[in-house]
């Protein structure tokens, strides 16, 4: 059902075959240590540089940055990096840590931020030797962003930045953070400026961060507090005021729909056998021959297989619609479908989690703590961590905003 | 068997799709379909079969009915998606005629492999309308299933919800013998059919149980043979009437954002309000789900045909899903006008219940997927 290296370009071609020898050769094996099931929900050292050595080594090989032009660290390739992704899925490689330096804060420096400073960081977040983290939630800016009340302040040459960041994901290994901040009081949106600014450097020296847990018992985010941080001005990304229009950059790549193909890789097993295979719902097939609930098996339960289907089918839905975004004859509104990205993925991932978390039955009430619990307990894990991800970036509500108003133009509703 | 990436949606399919839009654009308004078909909101009204003829006459000239016809029988020979693509513009406009049918019944036919196969297909090219009686009186979908008879070489017994019996020229019959299930054209003028209008909700088409007495038919397929060719074709029957149901969602999800839009209610326009704002969202989201459902199994039809029953159940699980929601949608948020019988939403309403229905609704679809997968 995939048609992956169907009409490659020639460099395409050339760049899977190598990639796929690559990877054949440079899986990096069986984890030493337990590996959580994605990056941000990392906190144990020893996890972190067993995926950094990955990170790097396939970094070295050019399978990481591809699209990135060389003298910022990147390959120089055109449109390859979703070449690299998919060889590296293929190949079940490990997730990549520094997911939010890939996914959000490199595009930005590569697209907003001046020579010298994209050169100096863009080649060890590529390599995953730095650690990024993202600054834009705050305690009374969530869902509504631009209302942001860490303050940069111009003196001299740099600015002097207080306030109080939370849902910060990896920072407590964090070398940088893009920030979002405000430099003006008088207007919401043309009062915000853009910054990429040291963390681990400046613990202590203008920068706290504290762990926060989450409800699953997890660390892994934080909240970082400024207090007359100081930062020269060569590490502003684009001008004074225009930090919307940059956070609309890293918005755009975190919800899939940016100009560059985010790094990534996965599929590995990180677990023990045993362990599940998180959000593809046709896992959930096999889980649900394994399962009892009531009694008998979940699999012979006719409203278990209907709600499994629905599944199956909306993520196969998933799929087709980005093989559509492809097909411009097929799009009757440039960016339609694409927005809808996150939304979608978010959804299905937190249902396939509840529906496997109800096809369990009573053993889903055994968390990973228990060694009885039906897939080590992961499908309550994730099913947990999903509100991660339908909150963050724009909780799923924003989501429905942002599509209601700009692919329905309806009014908006504030 | 690998797809190609853009659903085998090439020019010429781009040609004919965007044909289709402008001469249905040009040629059917909402306003004057109602004028058309819903002359008569009596709940009592005589049972009528209401289209423009003339319109039908002009698609056949165009070619429309021969789009996926081969070659061999005086087709164009083009892939599942072509028709997809006209039964989408179609369904945007909720249209009249028998076009949908003679599609269903092409691709029932190309499955037959004989001569006299072969000649209702060119019958076809050149404009025969023509339909399936293939089901019976407890509505079931499965190919083996029917209540016609072959009884010493003769047509007896009943089909039931024939669609567009009305406006057919000639019916592709499913009968019974002990040798299994054969198929048979039948001239709807011949000996012995007698064609019973059912009164049915959805006003854009026609629906009959249709008699047959001792009718001669022409075999099209063996008995034994006929129940394949039927199974075979009923992935591009469900895609076609997915087609048609995403059309439809398509101008029900903008008519009801027009309506959102413009509506003052509590000094705001009702889209203001996120209560309407975000099911509308959803509808939209469930439309494009379905949409690329329905291309992907479309497109396997012809590139990927081991999976394409799986496919091609997805999509119309998710098509007649979202065609009840987006028309449910549509009513409750066109608020009290959208209740009457003259705002346009209760055509679109009501061909989308019928499509639900048709060839198995998305719990039915979601059943065989289940058996294919979960075995």
């Amino acid at each position: 059902m995939s048609g992956s290296s169907a009409k490659d370009s020639e460099e395409q071609a050339e760049f899977r075959d190598y990639c796929k020898k690559f990877l054949a050769e440079n899986h990096p094996g069986t984890p030493p240590v337990h590996i959580p099931q994605g990056a941000l929900e990392l906190s144990d050292p020893e996890a972190l540089v067993w995926l950094q050595k990955w990170q790097k080594s396939a970094y070295d090989a050019g399978l990481v940055g591809c699209d990135y032009s060389v003298d910022c660290g990147g390959g120089g390739r055109t449109n390859c990096q979703s070449i690299a992704n998919q060889e590296m899925q293929r190949a079940k490689t490990p997730f990549m840590p520094n997911i939010i330096g890939l996914g959000m804060a490199a595009p930005t420096v590569y697209f907003h931020g001046q020579d010298e400073v994209k050169k100096a960081l863009l080649p060890k977040l590529l390599s995953g030797e730095d650690i990024w983290c993202q600054g834009f939630s705050e305690p009374g800016a969530g869902s509504d962003l631009a209302n942001q009340q860490t303050f940069a302040e111009k003196k001299g040459d740099s600015w002097v930045i207080n306030g109080h960041k939370v849902w910060t994901s990896l920072a407590h290994f964090a070398s940088w953070m893009i920030l979002l901040c405000r430099t003006s009081k008088d207007d919401k949106y043309n009062g915000l400026s853009y910054f990429v600014v040291p963390i681990q450097s400046a613990i202590g020296n203008g920068v706290t961060v504290r762990p926060l847990i989450k409800l699953t018992g997890e660390t892994g985010f934080n909240e970082v507090i400024f207090e007359d941080l100081v930062v020269e001005d060569k590490y502003r990304l684009d001008d004074v005021g225009a930090g919307w229009k940059v956070a609309m950059t890293t918005l755009a790549h975190e919800r899939g729909a940016g100009i560059l193909t985010t790094p990534s890789s996965g599929g590995m097993e990180t677990h023990s056998e045993k362990g599940a295979d998180i959000g593809n719902a046709m896992s959930l097939i096999d889980l649900a021959k394994q399962s009892y609930r009531n009694g008998t098996s979940s699999s012979d339960d006719p409203v278990i297989r209907d709600a499994i289907m629905q599944l199956v089918i909306r993520q196969e839905g998933f799929r087709q619609n980005q093989r559509r975004i492809g097909v411009n004859s097929l799009l009757d509104h440039p960016a339609r479908v694409q927005l809808q990205y996150k939304l979608v993925a978010t959804e299905i991932g937190q249902d396939v989690a509840q529906l496997a978390y109800e096809i369990e039955g009573a053993g889903s009430s055994l968390y990973v703590n228990d060694e009885n619990a039906p897939a080590g307990g992961e499908w309550p894990l994730a099913y947990m961590n999903s509100f991660g991800i339908t909150i963050a970036a724009g909780a799923n509500e924003v989501q429905r905003n942002i599509l209601g108003e700009r692919v329905l133009n309806m009014p908006k509703s504030k | 068997m690998t797809q190609p990436k853009n659903f085998g949606f090439g020019e010429d399919e781009t040609m004919l799709r965007d044909s289709a839009r402008k001469f249905f654009s040009d040629n059917c308004s909402p306003d004057k379909l109602h004028g058309l078909v819903a002359q008569n909101p009596n709940i009592h009204r005589d049972i009528e079969c209401h289209w423009d003829k003339t319109l039908w006459k002009q698609i056949c000239e165009l070619g429309w009915t021969a789009a996926c016809v081969p070659e061999a029988a005086g087709g164009i020979g083009m892939p599942v998606v072509a028709a997809v693509a006209i039964a989408e513009e179609a369904g945007k406009v909720a249209f009249p005629s028998p076009l949908i049918s003679t599609f269903n019944s092409t691709f029932a036919l190309r499955e037959c492999h004989s001569e006299a196969a072969t000649l209702a297909l060119e019958d076809i090219a050149s404009g025969k309308a023509t339909s399936l009686a293939i089901t019976n009186k407890k509505g079931s979908w499965e190919a083996t299933d029917t209540d016609v008879l072959l009884t010493d070489g003769k047509l007896n017994g009943t089909a039931y919800f024939v669609q567009d019996a009305g406006k057919a020229e000639q019916l592709l019959v499913a009968a019974k013998s002990n040798n299994g299930i054969g198929l048979y054209i039948v001239d709807v003028n011949e000996d012995g059919v007698a064609i019973v209008q059912d009164g049915i909700i959805d006003l854009t088409r026609d629906q009959a149980h249709i008699e047959f007495s001792n009718v001669t038919g022409i075999q099209v397929a063996a008995h034994g043979e006929g129940d394949k060719a039927l199974a075979k074709a009923m992935p591009a029957i469900l895609c076609i009437i997915s087609a048609d149901m995403c059309g439809a969602g398509e101008w029900l999800l903008q008519t009801t954002t027009d309506y959102a839009s413009t509506r003052v209610q509590f000094d705001r326009p009702l889209g203001f309000f996120q209560a309407v704002k975000h099911p509308l969202v959803n509808v939209m989201i469930d439309i494009d789900r379905a949409k690329s459902l329905t291309y992907n199994a479309a497109c396997a039809f012809d590139y990927e045909p081991e999976n394409v029953e799986k496919l091609a159940r997805m999509a119309k699980s998710a098509a007649s899903d979202m065609a009840v929601f987006a028309s449910s949608r549509a009513v409750q948020f066109h608020g009290g006008i959208g209740f009457t019988w003259e705002c346009f939403v209760h055509l679109f309403f009501k061909r989308q219940m019928h499509n639900h229905i048709l060839f198995g609704d998305g719990k039915y679809q979601r059943r065989k997927l289940a058996a294919l997968l979960m075995a």
